[in-house]
């Protein structure tokens, strides 16, 4: 069969394949293969795998039928949240994310790739505002990985080996962390309690926390907000107790919180992580996740990070600013077994949207963000729980609370199946997470709700259970 | 070779101040969404609607500046940015500088607006790719059979399989025993890092002089039953295709260990040759790598999962399943090592690899396997034209090959990191040297993928066989490069000083005062 050359392969040209195949003294790719890899390791024939789409119009037309069989969070009206969110997305964030510069650089040096070091120097400079802390490096995968990273900061800051979570955060969140944590009884393994939450308020027990806090607690791990919505405002007093304790202070936030909610600095917090993709960076069916991870400057703080940290400096010329990698020594590039953890292909990207997308709110943007997420919440709240047998828990929540229908009898799996047959995305169902509240839906508003959209999923909730 | 002429560059210059000298109080980039007055009747002031003590009270020190002036500011920082499309990257090797094709970036971006946590029947055509990503070309390419898509780069896949190694022989009840991992220097320091951070202790092997990999004996002397498993990269760093690596896999379940392979980098061996039939029970791939998912200037990536039928059950929940004509997410699953990173991974790097692979179609990867490897041999053979250049140990090369220039340092004083720095004034990315340790020493690494012509190799080639005369010629060339990039001679003391490094600006203004 003759082929016709790959558009992205330029050497496919078989008169070039066959130049280059001279230049080395070789007849074919089959020779070459048998001088480095052994007979018996070598695949017998031609894999079975669907023809080539070449053609860029038809690959196209293949691959969006297929992607075409799914709704999207533009097409249906969506209320779920739960550690990735719907936010608005500036269309300078998707611009700058396109640029062929950014989206295709790796691992070039500070000369060739200056652009690249200043955006994530940026980005650091910029979640730092946020929360209030002056160090933050390039972030890794997610929230929990961030988490993950931070609690073994912490125990190897102690030399501790248990960490103390809220029982009340996300379950797959405590996994991720769970794995980081070691959940066998190696040594070197760091155990995991869950402290008591409030039913009420959806806050930290601290009663239980004082109780199970202890000599060997590397740290204190807690959510602002939490997984279920509601905003600790008891920070100064965990912190209080854990460092009483010798333990450090660890805060997850949610970023977008942070131009109406305290920055965890005023709360006492020695290690902040948390979700970038709130930034401006897509859903992406969670591909959008991106965790940060900061604190203040002090040298055994650094020492401990796993992540790459860009630290901006000069040039011998007056005035010219340079940047590059700080304590690199540290990172699993240069000491492998003995790193702290490991850094790798992580989420960059995100970080330079999530830049760009602080700089264009700037610090009124990031207060109305808030305020806007907090009175559409709130106004969603209170008219969903207008509907009979509806409530709304928690009262100091951000943009997410657990709607309970216990009261209807109903379960949230039929209810969202219902609202799904009228163009309604209901929130998480969370009744088998946390059974303890009953039949509820995590539910999620924010900026780009608006009040028809929650009118409309008050009513069709009410035609349901009605 | 003919001589080729060398072309100048100079990068962008544009002395772009920080984003926080610019603007100006009142200054905005981008109005939020309108609150209804309705609403914000009903509701009242938003501080009321936050607890006293969390309210914020100093607004964040973010600048202010209008939407023009952002754009121009990122747009400047992209110019000053020598991305893979703009430049022949072929230098940066064990990273696969593909060719990123533009219609994936708007296929991809077809998922933009799905939530992780939508009913399953609205992500059907989400999940029915990633399932024949997995399940139809991983599958034909591994052998592998059991795939996940949560591990969201490549040393992600690695601690993915290190925590899959850990519940394996706790299941066994012998973790007590099996603590330790044995890797190989040439394997990329995740596989030493990755085991290290899920709880085991990393046992090291070097190579042997000669054949540059490890030899059988020195994997029978570190075997024993503390031996949990291997972690190895294959072809290593180096290029060098392991030829014993399936005596390897033997040697170790012997010893009731677990094989766990580093395939980030598949690139020379797609239909060539399978983890699967070198007795590997898992491995990972790099769909930032082999299947051409932009490298987004260090992430997002993939570290695609595989795995034998008996460590399926060991996947992070939740697995993409097909039921009759129906996609599944599957999280029923009581002996997984639970997650690894929170929802499904990176999809839309998946979409990407789906693409990228049902664009290519068995002859096409297998084309783009051949041609990277035809590559690499072609710019071997070129290679022996530059002065000062070395090749550690005999045989061919697969994908790349670490290169030396110690003679060139010998001979003229200049290493490896001032070549590096001067071939960039040539418009070319800087190489990749080596992971660490440097046991080869002035290490470099080129990796000419199937994206880059012969007229590209013979450029890559003639800059730096130009940079390496000027070695000989005048070195202090190469001692004050480079001299066309977008800053000068970069003061590099600060970045291990604590008393100088700043990691944002709140603690550059600090230091600085």
């Amino acid at each position: 069969m003759v082929r016709k050359p790959h558009p992205y392969i330029p050497n496919s040209v078989p008169e070039v394949k066959a130049e280059l195949l001279r230049a080395v003294g070789a007849t074919s790719a089959e020779e070459l293969y048998a001088e480095m890899i052994p007979d018996r390791l070598l695949l017998k024939g031609r894999m079975d795998l669907p023809e080539g789409i070449p053609a860029e119009y038809d690959l196209k037309k293949h691959v969006a039928e297929i992607l075409a069989k799914n709704r999207t969070c533009v097409d249906a009206l969506s209320f779920l949240g739960g550690g990735c969110w719907n936010h608005f997305i500036p269309q300078v964030c998707d611009e700058i994310a396109h640029r062929s510069e950014f989206l295709t650089a790796y691992a070039g040096g500070y000369y060739s790739d200056l652009g690249r070091f200043q955006a994530n120097w940026e980005f650091q400079s910029l979640i730092c505002e946020l929360v209030g802390m002056e160090v933050s490096g390039i972030p890794t995968y997610d929230w929990g990985s961030a988490a993950g990273n931070a609690v073994r900061m912490a125990s190897r800051l102690t030399g501790r080996r248990e960490v103390l979570v809220p029982a009340h955060m996300s379950p797959a969140r405590l996994s991720v962390v769970a794995n980081f944590c070691n959940p066998t009884d190696m040594p070197g393994a760091i155990k995991i309690r869950k402290i008591a939450y409030s039913r009420e308020t959806g806050t930290l027990d601290l009663k239980d926390l004082r109780k199970k806090i202890n000599g060997k607690s590397a740290c204190v791990y807690f959510e602002n907000p939490g997984y279920l919505g509601a905003i600790e405002d008891q920070g100064k007093e965990i912190a209080d107790i854990a460092h009483g304790a010798g333990a450090e202070v660890v805060v997850g936030v949610d970023p977008i919180s942070l131009g109406v909610l305290a920055p965890p600095s005023d709360y006492g917090v020695d290690i902040v992580c948390g979700e970038v993709q709130p930034l401006g960076v897509h859903m992406m069916a969670g591909g959008g996740l991106a965790g940060f991870i900061a604190s203040r400057d002090e040298e055994r703080y650094v020492a401990e990070y796993p992540l790459r940290l860009i630290s901006i400096t000069d040039t011998v010329r007056e005035g010219e600013y340079a940047f590059g990698q700080a304590k690199y020594e540290r990172t699993s590039y240069m000491a492998r077994e003995k790193a702290k953890d490991w850094v790798g292909t992580t989420t960059a990207l995100y970080g330079i949207i999530a830049a760009v997308y602080m700089s264009l709110l700037g610090p009124d943007g990031m207060k109305e963000v808030g305020e806007a997420i907090l009175q559409k919440s709130h106004y969603a709240a209170g008219k969903l729980a207008e509907v009979k047998g509806v409530e709304a828990k928690f009262p100091g929540f951000f943009k997410e609370f657990p709607l309970n229908i216990d009261a209807t009898g109903r379960k949230v799996r039929q209810v969202n199946k219902a609202l799904l047959k009228r163009g309604i995305f209901g929130g998480k169902d969370i009744s088998r997470e946390f059974p303890e509240l009953g039949e509820s839906a995590l539910t999620c508003v924010t900026e780009v709700h608006s009040k028809a959209d929650i009118d409309r999923f008050a009513a069709e909730l009410e035609a349901i259970l009605g | 070779m003919t001589d080729l002429k060398v072309r100048p560059y100079h990068a962008a210059v544009w002395s772009e101040p920080l984003i926080h000298e610019l603007g100006r109080e009142g200054e905005r980039g981008v109005i939020l969404p309108a609150v209804e007055e309705e609403i914000r009747r009903t509701v009242g002031k938003p501080e009321a609607l936050v607890p006293r003590k969390m309210r914020r009270r100093v607004k964040p020190g973010l600048p202010e500046l209008s939407q023009p002036q952002v754009l121009r500011h990122w747009l400047r920082l992209s110019q000053m940015t020598l991305g893979m499309e703009v430049d022949i990257d072929l230098g940066v090797g064990t990273c696969t500088m593909k060719y990123s094709p533009k219609v994936n970036e708007e296929l991809a971006a077809m998922i933009a607006g799905v939530h992780p946590d939508q009913p399953e029947e609205t992500m059907q055509g989400l999940l029915e790719l990633a399932w024949c990503f997995g399940n139809v070309y991983l599958r034909e390419l591994s052998g592998m059979d059991a795939f996940s898509f949560q591990p969201p780069g490549g040393s992600a896949g690695a601690f993915n399989n290190a925590a899959m190694m850990r519940k394996y022989h706790e299941e066994n009840g012998e973790l007590d025993q099996r603590d330790e991992v044995i890797t190989t220097i040439f394997s990329h320091p995740c596989d030493a890092a990755c085991p290290a951070t899920a709880g085991f202790k990393v046992v090291t092997l070097y190579p042997d002089e000669e054949t540059g990999h490890p030899s059988v004996e020195a994997l029978k002397a570190a075997v024993s039953k503390h031996t949990a498993g291997i972690f190895v990269t294959n072809p290593e760093d180096t290029g060098i295709f392991n030829e014993h690596i399936d005596e390897w896999t033997k040697i170790v379940h012997e010893a009731g260990g677990l094989c766990a392979y580093d395939q980030a980098n598949l690139n020379a061996v797609m239909g060539v040759t399978r983890a699967r039939d070198a007795g590997f029970d898992m491995s990972f791939f790099n769909l930032h790598k082999t299947f051409s998912s932009p490298h987004g200037s260090s992430g997002p990536g993939s570290g695609a999962v595989g795995v034998t039928e008996e460590l399926e059950k060991f996947l992070p929940i939740p697995i993409i399943a097909k039921r009759g004509e129906k996609y599944h997410l599957d999280y029923d699953r009581p002996k997984s090592i639970g997650r690894v990173r929170d929802f499904l991974g990176n999809l839309q790097v998946v979409v990407r690899a789906y693409a990228w692979a049902a664009a290519m179609g068995a002859d096409g990867l297998r084309e783009a396997a051949e041609v990277s490897m035809i590559n690499n041999q072609y710019l071997s053979e070129r290679m022996k034209a530059v002065p000062g250049v070395t090749k550690p140990y005999g045989g061919k090369r697969l994908d790349q090959a670490r290169w030396s220039l110690e003679k060139l340092k010998k001979d003229t004083g200049c290493g490896v990191n001032d070549v590096n720095r001067r071939v960039i004034d040539y418009g070319v990315q800087s190489y990749f040297t080596s992971h660490h340790p440097w046991i080869v020493p002035e290490p470099f690494t080129p990796e000419p993928c199937e994206t880059y012509s012969k007229a590209d190799i013979d450029y890559w080639v003639a800059v730096l066989k130009r940079v390496c005369e000027e070695a000989y010629e005048d070195p202090e060339i190469l001692k004050k490069a480079p001299h066309s990039s977008s800053i000068h001679a970069v003061k590099s003391a600060p970045f291990d000083d604590p008393e100088r490094w700043a990691m944002s600006w709140r603690a550059y203004r600090r230091k600085m005062k």
